[in-house]
């Protein structure tokens, strides 16, 4: 089953902490929603509140249209799974997944049957009579999985549950967490730190951070369109050209930076169109900084020395150094073919439609995992 | 080798002996005279005969202590062990008023001897007109042993467990299937622990058990009363009992509970 969410000004404060204020969120039935965001930015607050395990000190919080803000975790249509699995150590892997079933009165014979159904779901089968113990990480997540889908939820809380597997398995259970939700339709609400894995699962990303939606939509928008400069610098590296807006015509903006005057157009502005004589930030991805030996239609940039550079495998990662603006360092990652010398001053162009440009009294993102 | 090595050996090796001796030699002493062929429990030991034995099991008095003792022990470690977990359970659950004050008061009697913990318990009993029976000397060692399971069994509550516990909520179990069936399963060990620890302490307990008894006794006391008439090998007979007794337990509790409990 499934059910759509509705989220209603949710604030929790904790003293005079304020942990989440007036979060507004709309969620579709049978959506992959990630929230995502550095620690202590709410999201597993957030979670905690639609799972029933804390109550908002304000707001209200709606599954299928129904109030569910002072309803307690055990009869509310939600499971969690949780970040460090919470099996049951006593019992053996069936008697796990059952538990849910067996408290819905469910006869032994038939939970087992239908644990063993949610065991195969997740390719744990073969392993129903062992103990939590006996299995690897990767195993144990599966069998949380199966565990909080067999009482056939209508939403599915995940409380970063790859957060402890080895980068390789994550990727791995990633696709299968994406196909499982495909399959069964449920509502998945995930929370997360990294943004890959955000990008990787979800429909729709939701960036908080202290206590706040800095931004929500699809990965693609998420990343490409920010309308924040903390979303754009927690979704991945970035370069930030500190500029002001000097005039506007029909189609483009006049901006003023230290690499010199540029014509911004107007849908760059992602988070609206400022007014003349306004601060603003463009934001241009590492990807999208190329030399000039290529892209020739692209507008020049600057011109800047290379510092350093080191190969990534599918890329070049290089730091330059604008001639006219030496303060300002950029990265940009270049082709694996490009013959790149260190203390080499080259051409650097962007495609003017790359560039975002967004209001900039908004503070920088402290970014640990990058 | 050299000569410093040989010494430090030696040395290492005798202080090890030294402190095994030191601590059984007295019990092997009592077990081995309990076998005495004689009617002095004294060197020389003259032979073996089981006859000091056959002399325990049919003495009435004894045997009846002896299940007095069995009995007070069960029963008191089940309701030590169970009130023990119920203030673990709530210590580490739930926001309570002064937590730390609580730990310390439920802790405290271990600091106090079994002799003012007894005298306590008896003005109380006399005061309150309660008839010193099994049921006191039982009340008095759960006094004693509560707070041991107690320490015991809060100090295995982590915040693991409580993710385990929510997960059952989650899943629809109410507060009481949550203990049942999630919590105190997970704690089965250390509540083992403490309930066999609490049986040893039970079993051995001497002070309380005689001064808050009066026509049914426990075993030390019955022990007691028989060396007033003097040393017997009878004596070191139901000696060597309760010393083997305790010793089954003790194994008992390495074998089940710390045995397992390493396995995870």
């Amino acid at each position: 089953m499934t059910a759509d969410v509705r989220l209603e000004k949710i604030t929790k404060t904790f003293k005079d902490f304020t942990a989440l204020s007036e979060i507004m969120l709309d969620i579709e039935a049978g959506e992959f929603i990630v929230l995502l965001g550095p620690s202590g930015c709410g999201k597993s607050t957030l979670l905690s509140i639609i799972g029933g395990f804390l109550s908002p000190s304000s707001g209200r919080v709606f599954i299928g249209d129904k109030d569910m803000t002072g309803v307690p975790p055990s009869i509310r249509p939600t499971t969690t799974m949780f970040q460090d699995y919470a099996l049951f150590p006593h019992m053996n892997l069936r008697d796990n997944v059952a538990f849910g079933l067996r408290m819905r009165k469910l006869g032994r014979r038939e939970r087992g049957l239908k644990a063993d159904e949610f065991l195969d779901l997740v390719g744990m089968k073969a392993s129903a009579v062992r103990k939590p113990h006996e299995l690897s990480g990767g195993q144990r997540q599966r069998v949380a999985l199966a565990r909080a889908l067999a009482v056939d939820p209508d939403l599915l809380l995940l409380d970063e549950p790859l957060g402890a597997l080895d980068m390789k398995l994550r990727r791995q259970m990633q696709d299968e967490l994406k196909n499982i939700q495909r399959e069964i339709g449920t509502t998945f609400i995930h929370v997360t730190h990294d943004q890959e894995e955000a990008m990787a699962i979800a429909d729709r990303i939701v960036v908080m951070n202290d206590g706040v939606i800095e931004g929500c939509g699809e990965p693609v928008d998420i990343y490409m369109r920010p309308q924040s400069i903390f979303t754009a610098g927690f979704m991945g590296e970035v370069n930030f050209i500190p500029g002001k807006v000097m005039s506007k015509d029909a189609l483009e903006f006049a901006i003023e930076t230290a690499l010199g005057s540029m014509k911004i157009p107007i849908d760059a502005f992602s988070a609206g169109t400022p007014t003349p004589g306004e601060k603003t930030m463009l934001c241009i991805r590492p990807e999208q900084l190329h030399p000039s030996s290529e892209h020739t239609v692209h507008a020049a940039l600057c011109q800047a020395r290379i510092i350093d550079g080191a190969f990534f495998g599918t890329h070049f990662r290089c730091h330059l150094q604008p001639v006219t603006a030496p303060e300002l360092i950029l990265v940009a990652h270049m082709p694996q073919s490009a013959q790149l010398r260190v203390g080499e001053t080259i051409d650097v162009r962007v495609k003017s439609g790359d560039i975002i440009a967004l209001p900039s009294n908004h503070s920088m993102p402290n970014h640990e995992t990058m | 080798m050299s000569l410093r090595s040989i010494l430090s050996g030696a040395f290492s090796w005798s202080y090890f002996v030294a402190i095994y001796v030191f601590i059984f030699l007295p019990v092997a002493v009592l077990v081995l005279f309990s076998f005495q062929d004689g009617t002095l429990p004294i060197p020389p030991f003259n032979g073996v005969t089981l006859k000091w034995y056959a002399e325990v099991f049919t003495d009435p008095k004894l045997m009846s202590a002896l299940g007095n003792s069995l009995n007070v022990a069960f029963l008191s470690s089940l309701l030590a062990c169970l009130l023990g977990f119920c203030a673990a359970y709530g210590l580490a659950r739930f926001r309570l008023p002064a937590t730390a004050l609580q730990r310390i008061l439920l802790t405290a009697p271990l600091t106090v001897s079994y002799l003012i913990i007894a005298l306590g318990l008896l003005v109380l009993f006399n005061w309150a007109g309660v008839r010193l029976s099994l049921w006191t000397v039982g009340i008095g060692h759960v006094v004693i042993n509560l707070p041991l399971c107690f320490a015991i069994i809060y100090a295995s509550m982590g915040e693991h467990q409580k993710n385990t516990e929510r997960a059952a909520q989650d899943l629809g179990a109410n507060g009481i299937q949550v203990v049942l069936l999630v919590t105190a399963p997970m704690l089965m060990p250390s509540i083992l622990a403490a309930f066999f620890l609490s049986l040893t302490f039970s079993w051995d307990e001497f002070i309380i058990s005689f001064l808050l008894s009066r026509f049914d006794v426990t075993l030390p006391v019955e022990i007691w009363s028989l060396l007033r008439s003097g040393l017997n090998p009878k004596t070191n007979a139901i000696g060597s009992i309760v010393f083997l007794t305790s010793s089954v337990l003790l194994v008992a509790l390495e074998i089940f509970v710390f045995r397992a409990g390493s396995g995870k």
